[in-house]
Parts: structure tokens; C-alpha cells; sequence
């Protein structure tokens, strides 16, 4: 027989605590987990991302229960819900710009990390769990967006469908076993459906609880990347620069939720389509494999990694080196802890050439994403100077500006360990300043 | 209590005995993973096999027939073979002739590559009579349909002599479906297994040697 635990609960919670760890864990979890108490406005997106994986899933479900995930009527049963089910049009642009604005958090998120060191140890497996999250996440972007049938999801699932067939050998039979069909089909159709709605967020809601479990065992980094924890009070162990996530957090959160909830309305009352990026004009026609769109691009959020897919030329002939770069370009976030050599975390007090790189890859992010946005004759072509040079292959200016910018973005990561282990640190405080 | 009062080495005397035997332990626990995870490849087999294309899939992959005797010189039409186009396009002599100008231009201008045509399409034309090309229209890069760009010069600038521009990812090809060199397509596009029934039919899926 195990001992008997020592309790302090009496009445309802009392018996409940008795047989579920119900009190220890919001104890652990909210009233006793210490968070340093110089937390910025970066850190709302943390909080801002489970509200936006909240509403995507409460979403999801109502939009399942008319929603036929059959390419005769795939098409239809969006448009139904859109004009003849209750709510329905609300419900469903809150999905739709409810998945750009997942991404925009997360991104905002991961800058978030970036800029403060928050993957340096010892939250490397914090940070790893993060990228599964964000690759997890891309999935879930791509799996449903084939799911209303339109001409933008047939072409765009068709594209990257085929991106696994560039793997050299084993690609043709892989994408045709991904497919389930000789082209994107019904078949397609309904297995997407099933990772969508049920495979995936069963991945992603597990990742987000190991995501947290990891926060919570090494404790939350911060806007100067100290270790709380290596200051703690003498009588109580508690981290002298920390405070308890609730209610102090709870309630600075709720903050960021409000003013983020206003945003959400507006885009989703006034421009749900974003223009084009956050639904694409083109997927309001029902999907023809027969005729693929005179422009098609990607949802805005894939656009950095689309465009590198473009402006890798073939090797060899085989497209493989393009796609190996895509998928380099998204898996190559994983490896930040290893490569960032500087003895400081975060940004405040780093020296100028990190700062300089970090410019040059922010810049060639938006840049490269934009490019993934316009075809590649947006810019025209390069003038009668660049004939019978050999390594013209193409005389599309965008793409050479993307095969510049994708060089950067690369670069930013490569050479991380050679600038960051240069650059001039300033001193880092002992104690979080505010 | 009495369980208090016992120590672990009581606990062990009075049912286990007093040395372990580590190898046979490390046999047992090494056979039984291993024969758990010969169970769960073999269990994963229909998972994995259900993703294939099925049986009706695969049988919806039938020849079809075009009538080609209202296709325009200098004009094309689209059929469908397995859910696929195929351009079946009426060059003109002009056309044909401008097919041979500009090889320099091109990836591969002698269609070298073999799994991109029947062997009796591999010629300057590719094709079974000069004039008609049949080509499936899905790019060679990344499975888009490229659109037609059949008069010369326009937005595809002064050098162009007509063929095909894909919207995904700028690849161009020429009349031949060749692929112009600087195009992220690799390789030509394909020409499927097709033969003329008559002067006016055209079967695409099957060649006259019937080989699918």
C-alpha cells in the first residue's frame, strides 16, 4: 500500500484530488508555474496560437456535418454552406482566414524564438517539438485546402503531389501511392479528408501537449534570455525574477486575445478573402483537371518555400534538386540550436553582424514570398548584355532575384555558426530587466 | 505495519531467486520485440496496400478514340486519356519548319530521352504524321497543364515561335513539346502510345504493336 498523500484539499476538490492529481496540476501548470516577469508583447502568440487551434477545431467540426468530401460534390457542399446553412458562411471563413491567421501567429511565434534565443539549451527539444508542430501544421494548411475542390486546390494538391515524384527512384510509385489514383481524384479527395479532419490534429493536438510539457520542465526563455531559475529565492526556491503564470499571464494574455479577436472579426466580416491571398479568386471554380489556371500560386504562407522551389533550375534532368531545396529550406529551422555559436541568446545583446544577417533573411523571406505570389515573368527580362553568357539559362529577372534571395536564405543558416561565434556580444545582465 | 518492517532483501528471498540470468532475460526481451514487430509490419500490409490506386481505378484507364478530321491547320483540340489532356495539334508547314530552327534552344532536342515517347514518335517531329502532334499536356515538372501558346512572338517575346507556356513554374515548350533549356521541366513532355485507326480516327492508349 502506498503511503497516504499528503492532501490539503477537503470537500469536492478533496475527493477529487484523492484520486486525480487535479490541484497539483494547476498548481504545476498555472498558479506555481513561474514565468520571468519581463514578458513583451512577442510573447501573446504562444497563448494566441492554442485560441486560433481552438476555434480551428470547433470550426472544423460544425463545417464536417455538411461538408461531402466527394469530388462530385465537394464544390457544392461548400457553396451550400456558404449560402444555405445557418451561420454557415461565418463558420466557414472562420476556417478559412482562421488558417492564415495560424500562420501568421506562428510565424510571429517562431520570430519570437529566433530573436530571443528561446532554442537555445536547454530548450532544443522545446524548439524541435515546435518545428514538428509547424511542418504538422503545413499539412494540415495543404490537406485542406484540396477540400473545397476548387480549381486552386486541384492544382496546387496536383503540384505538390508531385513534388514527391522528384525523389529520385522510389518518387513515381510514391506519389502515385499518395495519390491513391493516376492524377489527384476522388480518391485523393477522400483521404485528404481523413488526414485532415481526424489523422493530423490527433498529431498536432499531441504535439502541442509535448510542446508544453517541454515549456513547463525547462521553464519559459525571455525578451533577455537569463535563466531565471539561477536566481531563486533562498526560503522559498522560487525564481526571484518569476511570477506565476496566472493570474499574472492569464490576464496579460486575455489582452492579446481581445485585440486579436478584433482583428480576426474584422478580416473575417470585411475581407475574408484577403484579396486573394488568404482565398484564392481561382478556387472559386470547381476543379478541371483538364485546364490548369492561366496563374496558379500557392496560399500566401507557402509562398518563401514556393518560390525556391521555382528558382532551383533542374540538375541532371531531374527536378529533385529544387524540391530537395523546398523541403531543406522549412526542415533547416530544426537545426538553429546547433548552429547559433553566440554566447548570448537574445537579440538585446547580440552585436550588429548578427543583426545584419538577420536583416538579410527577413528580407529575403518577404521578398521570396512575394515572388511565390506573381508569375515569374513579373519583373520581364533581362536586357541584350546578358546573351551567350553560359550560366543564362533563363532571362526571367524574378528568377534571378529568387535564386539570389534563395542563396540568402541559406546562407543565414550556413554561415550562422561562423557570424554568430564572431559577432561582438555585449554583457548579458545577471538579473531579467524591464 | 508489516510491510514496513521488511526489507528489500526479504522481498526477494522469499520468491525470487538470488541471481538473475541476464542473457536468457536479454534473449527473451530481444525475441519478443522482434517477433511484435514482424507482427506489426505484417499488420500494417492492408494500411499501407489501401492507399494504392484500387481496382476500379485502375480499370477506368481505357483507350479513347478522337475524331481528328476538324482540327484547323494551326489549331489544336484536347482529349482526355485516364483523366489526363492530350493535345492532339495540326501543325502547320510553317510550324513543322520552325521545329528544326531552334535545337540550340533546347534540353533535349532529339527526344533522347526514352521514357517520353513510343520509339516511333522518337523523330524530329515526334509525332506519327509531321503535321499531327498528340501530346499529354501535363508538364514534366510538377504535373501542371501548360497553357497554349501558339502564335508566335507576343508576351512570350520576339524569339518565340509557338508551343506551350506552363503557369505553375514558367517551363515553355515547343509545337514538338520539347522543353526549351532554362525551364524548371526536365524533360520533354510526353507523347502517350497512340495509333490512327483511319484517316479521321485517332485511338490514344493503345499503338498499332498493342502495347498499352
Amino acid at each position: 500500500m502506498a503511503d497516504k498523500k499528503i492532501q490539503s484539499t477537503t470537500g469536492l476538490m478533496g475527493w477529487i484530488d484523492a484520486r486525480f492529481p487535479l490541484t497539483s496540476n494547476i498548481k504545476n501548470h498555472l498558479t506555481e508555474y513561474y514565468a520571468p516577469k519581463n514578458f513583451n508583447f512577442w510573447y501573446f502568440f504562444g497563448s494566441l496560437a492554442m485560441l486560433v487551434l481552438v476555434m480551428q477545431i470547433a470550426t472544423g467540426i460544425f463545417l464536417t456535418m455538411h461538408y461531402k468530401p466527394d469530388a462530385e460534390q465537394a464544390f457544392a457542399s461548400v457553396e451550400y454552406i456558404m449560402r444555405d446553412v445557418f451561420g454557415g458562411n461565418i463558420i466557414r471563413y472562420m476556417h478559412s482566414t482562421g488558417a492564415s491567421m495560424f500562420f501568421i501567429v506562428v510565424y510571429l511565434h517562431m520570430f519570437r524564438g529566433v530573436i530571443y534565443g528561446s532554442y537555445r539549451n536547454p530548450r532544443e527539444l522545446l524548439w524541435l517539438f515546435g518545428v514538428a508542430i509547424f511542418l504538422c501544421l503545413m499539412g494540415e494548411a495543404f490537406f485542406g485546402y484540396l477540400l473545397p475542390w476548387g480549381q486552386m486546390s486541384y492544382w496546387g494538391a496536383q503540384v505538390i503531389v508531385n513534388l514527391f515524384s522528384a525523389i529520385p527512384f522510389i518518387g513515381p510509385d510514391l506519389s502515385e501511392w499518395l495519390r491513391g489514383d493516376y492524377l489527384v481524384s476522388d480518391a485523393t479527395l477522400n483521404r485528404f479528408f481523413a488526414f485532415h479532419v481526424i489523422a493530423l490534429p490527433l498529431v498536432l493536438l499531441g504535439l502541442v501537449a509535448a510542446h508544453l510539457i517541454a515549456l513547463h520542465e525547462v521553464g519559459s526563455n525571455n525578451p533577455d534570455g537569463v535563466e531565471i531559475k539561477a536566481k531563486k529565492d533562498k526560503k522559498t526556491g522560487i525564481p526571484l525574477d518569476g511570477i506565476p503564470f496566472h493570474p499574472y499571464y492569464t490576464v496579460k494574455d486575455m489582452v492579446g486575445v481581445v485585440v486579436f479577436l478584433i482583428v480576426f472579426a474584422v478580416i473575417i466580416c470585411f475581407a475574408p478573402e484577403m484579396g486573394g491571398y488568404f482565398l484564392e479568386a481561382n478556387n472559386f471554380v470547381p476543379a478541371n483537371p483538364m485546364v490548369t489556371p492561366a496563374h496558379i500560386a500557392p496560399v500566401w504562407y507557402f509562398t518563401p518555400y514556393y518560390s525556391i522551389l521555382r528558382a532551383v533550375p533542374p540538375v541532371m534532368n531531374s527536378q529533385f534538386p529544387g524540391v530537395a531545396a523546398m523541403g531543406l529550406s522549412v526542415m533547416v529551422f530544426a537545426l538553429l540550436p546547433w548552429l547559433d555559436r553566440s554566447p548570448v541568446k537574445s537579440i538585446r545583446y547580440r552585436g550588429t553582424l548578427y543583426k545584419k544577417w538577420l536583416a538579410l533573411f527577413l528580407v529575403s523571406f518577404f521578398v521570396l514570398g512575394y515572388l511565390g505570389t506573381v508569375p515569374t515573368n513579373v519583373w520581364g527580362q533581362l536586357g541584350d548584355w546578358s546573351n551567350g553568357i553560359a550560366i543564362i539559362d533563363t532571362k526571367e529577372r524574378a528568377t534571378w532575384v529568387a535564386r539570389i534571395f534563395t542563396a540568402i536564405y541559406f546562407a543565414f543558416f550556413i554561415l550562422m555558426p561562423w557570424y554568430t561565434a564572431k559577432d561582438k556580444t555585449l554583457a548579458v545582465p545577471e538579473r531579467v530587466t524591464y | 505495519m508489516a510491510d514496513n518492517k521488511m526489507d528489500k532483501n526479504d522481498a526477494l528471498s522469499f520468491s525470487a531467486p538470488n541471481s538473475v540470468d541476464q542473457d536468457k532475460r536479454n534473449f527473451l526481451i530481444t525475441a519478443t520485440a522482434c517477433t511484435g514487430a514482424i507482427g506489426a509490419a505484417v499488420a500494417a500490409v492492408p494500411f499501407v496496400g489501401s492507399m494504392l490506386p484500387s481496382e476500379r481505378a485502375k480499370a477506368a484507364g481505357a483507350p479513347v478514340q478522337v475524331d481528328i478530321s476538324k482540327i484547323e491547320p494551326g489549331s489544336m483540340i484536347t482529349a482526355e486519356w485516364r483523366g489526363k489532356p492530350v493535345w492532339i495539334i495540326n501543325r502547320t508547314d510553317e510550324m513543322i519548319a520552325d521545329l528544326a530552327r531552334h535545337d540550340d534552344k533546347l534540353s533535349d532536342p532529339n527526344s533522347d530521352v526514352v521514357s517520353q515517347q513510343p520509339s516511333y514518335c522518337k523523330n524530329a517531329d515526334r509525332s506519327i504524321k509531321p503535321n499531327l502532334a498528340v501530346i499529354v499536356g501535363i508538364c514534366t515538372h510538377l504535373g501542371c497543364s501548360p497553357t497554349t501558346k501558339m502564335q508566335a512572338g507576343g508576351d512570350m517575346g520576339e524569339s518565340w515561335t509557338g508551343g506551350f507556356f506552363c503557369p505553375c513554374h514558367g517551363s515553355k515548350f515547343d509545337l514538338a513539346g520539347r522543353v526549351f533549356k532554362g525551364s524548371p521541366a526536365p524533360i520533354n513532355l510526353v507523347v502517350p502510345p497512340h495509333q490512327y485507326l483511319n484517316d479521321t480516327t485517332l485511338l490514344i492508349g493503345v499503338d498499332a504493336k498493342a502495347e498499352a
